[in-house]
């Protein structure tokens, strides 16, 4: 019987891929197993199987103590071909996308990375994952015997979990210490926000020059009861906001009922993460802007009119 | 110190029109990816830090290759390497990985490898990942700020929750992001010289691939669809004063029950 093989450093993203993995094991005639990796693996057994796990894969060697992509892939790699595994699924965080070609490239296997949605066709596991860009939607299979996908977090719900037991095996790698050392973690600030599920979204882009302006930004925010996102540059650039909250293809995806676009000119990569909104309101000081292509209400003006007129408008309701 | 950097032309995103659902690439520019116009600026940056840098730009596509190359040859690559083999259209990740990989070899020497953490079309990040392992090197991905001294890389690179210091010894490959430069704009004179600098064209048979290993023979991954999704957008612009404006954006928001919680 073929093997799904489940494998995040994000265990809460693992956890969705094994919910979803059982589902198309029943589909397919597989079983699900996961690959639980690096310090205090053992203690997460119960979780996994809980969530409906048939077997699990445990190593604590010592090389996998920080994450490093090509120790990882060889772990997974020597999981893989230990067993009857025929589909790798790896949770799309930034580690997960690195390690999916490496160890796709270790197995002579074909990759598809960032998958956003996936099924069961013909015996073989689709893929949805964006192309051009964000212009289209690829549906894709890997046609190799082996077959490694990347899935996006929070594509697939978790599902229930019950109390349960399965096989665990202590595999015994053979890996060597890791050529590349982590020096030095530097943490973000902390930033709990869940764009994903914001019901009103103002998003701020390079058109918005001043830290300071984001005042009358935050007050919309404020009368709207909406979370504030932004495009790259905000984030990655000027630091204005963590990452968190970066918008689009790189960033989240949302789906608001209403959206309102503040100095930014729509190019796909950030309105690919927002094309699911209800409304979209867009603030642009060029009628150009290919923005406006995906609005259902523009304003053609300077944000810096607009957004206080606008909050004064809201407060005298 | 060789450092080699990898880029690809891709259709111009912006210029891409949806008709029934399927995009139109015909007469759209090929323009550099953006994430490779860093890893280029990055090398060029090294090479201006660092004494006795050779850069070489590697890329894999049409011929239209042939015209583009002249940037990054402007933007302070001495040489290039054009893999336009009809042979190689088509070419998949895994596959691209695989005669970049050969024609790195190739060039004979590599101490430093640099991509973009994703292609402008695609951001799949797996050709990085799998060249890296054909050609056994260590790797750092995601890359924001980066050294190159004695030999060795230190890296910054930008993770979910942190930012991670990372090193390794030299030949590296790394990705970078596009936080970690801003790519020059290639002067006039430079375009100009740029003609004169050495190009190399090589097909399978340079690599010793044959032509069943490579390109469209050699997928494995299967596009089955490649759709736009549907759009449908009311694309209202409101007129009037500001005033104006404002009072039918409240009214509109109002009446399609999306604003007041
Ligand atoms: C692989 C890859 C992944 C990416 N992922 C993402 C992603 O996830 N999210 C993302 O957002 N981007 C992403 N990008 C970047 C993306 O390509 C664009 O560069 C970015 O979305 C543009 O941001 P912007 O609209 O804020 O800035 P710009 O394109 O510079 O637009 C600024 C706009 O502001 C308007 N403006 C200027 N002044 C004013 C004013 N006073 N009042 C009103 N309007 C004004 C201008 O008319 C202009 O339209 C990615 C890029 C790549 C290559
Ligand atoms: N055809 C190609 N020729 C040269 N380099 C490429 C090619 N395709 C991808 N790359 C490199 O690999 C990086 C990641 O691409 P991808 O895996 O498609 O996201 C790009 O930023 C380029 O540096």
């Amino acid at each position: 019987m073929s093997e799904i093989l489940i494998y995040s450093d994000n265990d809460g993203t693992a956890l969705e891929l094994v919910s979803a993995g059982k589902e198309f094991a029943e589909e397919l005639g597989a079983t699900v197993s996961a690959a639980l990796l690096g310090d205090g693996a053992a203690g997460k057994a119960d979780d996994y199987f809980s969530y409906g796990a048939d077997k699990l894969y445990v190593s604590e060697h010592p090389a996998l103590g920080d994450f490093y992509v090509g120790t990882f892939a060889a772990a997974l790699q020597q999981i893989v071909e230990s067993g009857d595994v025929e589909f790798l699924l790896i949770g799309s965080t930034k580690r997960g996308k690195e390690l999916a070609g490496r160890v796709a490239q270790k197995l002579n296997a074909g990759a598809i990375t960032d998958a956003n949605a996936m099924r069961v066709r013909d015996g073989n596991l689709e893929a949805d994952r964006y192309s051009y860009g964000g212009n289209t939607m690829a549906s894709q299979v890997v046609t190799t015997p082996k077959k490694v996908i990347s899935v996006m977090p929070k594509t697939f719900e978790l599902g229930p979990s019950e109390a349960k037991q399965g096989e665990v095996v202590n595999v015994d790698l053979d890996l060597e210490d890791p050529p590349v050392k982590v020096v030095e973690r530097r943490d973000k600030a902390g930033d709990e926000v869940n764009l994903e599920e914001a019901e009103v979204l103002i998003c701020v882009g390079r058109g918005v020059q001043s830290q300071e302006d984001l005042a009358m930004i935050e007050e919309l925010a404020g009368l709207l009861g909406a979370e504030i996102g932004c495009t790259k540059t905000p984030a990655s650039d000027w630091e204005w906001f963590s990452e968190e909250r970066m918008v689009g293809l790189s960033g989240k995806k949302c789906k608001p009922s209403l959206y309102i676009s503040v100095g930014i000119s729509g190019q796909i990569q950030h309105t690919v993460g927002i094309v699911d909104s209800k409304i979209i309101v867009t603030i642009n000081k060029d009628e150009n802007a290919p923005m406006f292509n995906f609005t259902d209400y523009g304003i053609v003006g300077d944000y810096a009119d607009v957004v206080p007129e606008l909050n004064q408008k809201l407060k005298s309701l | 110190m060789d450092v080699i950097v990898c880029m690809k032309q891709i259709p111009d995103l912006q210029q891409i029109r949806i008709k029934d659902r399927e995009p139109i690439l015909d007469n759209v520019p090929l323009v550099w990816g953006d994430l490779d116009k860093n890893a280029i600026e990055e090398a060029s940056k090294i090479k201006e830090a660092v004494e006795d840098v050779k850069v070489t730009v590697v890329a894999l596509g049409s011929d239209k290759i042939e015209q583009g190359i002249l940037e990054p040859l402007a933007m302070g690559a001495d040489e290039a390497v054009l893999l336009t083999d009809p042979a190689f259209a088509g070419s998949d990740s895994m596959g691209t990985a695989k005669v970049l990989a050969k024609a790195i070899e190739k060039t004979g020497s590599y101490d430093l490898v640099i991509l973009g953490e994703g292609s402008t079309d695609n951001y799949s990040g797996v050709v990085a990942s799998a060249l890296a392992e054909l050609l056994n090197l260590p790797m750092i991905s995601y890359v924001r700020e980066l050294e190159v001294q004695d030999g060795k890389v230190k890296a910054v690179r930008n993770m979910e929750e942190s930012f991670e210091v990372m090193e390794a010894d030299l030949p590296a490959l790394v990705t970078v992001a596009q936080e970690i430069n801003e790519p020059r704009l290639p002067k006039f004179m430079a375009i100009r010289k740029a003609g004169a600098k050495p190009r190399h064209e090589w097909g399978p048979d340079d690599l010793g691939l044959a032509a069943d290993e490579v390109g469209q023979n050699a997928l494995s991954v299967e596009t089955l669809s490649n759709l736009a999704p549907e759009q449908d957008r009311k694309n209202i612009i409101l007129k009037g004063n500001l005033a104006e404006q404002i009072d039918a954006l409240v009214d509109a928001l109002t009446k399609e029950g999306v604003l007041g919680r």
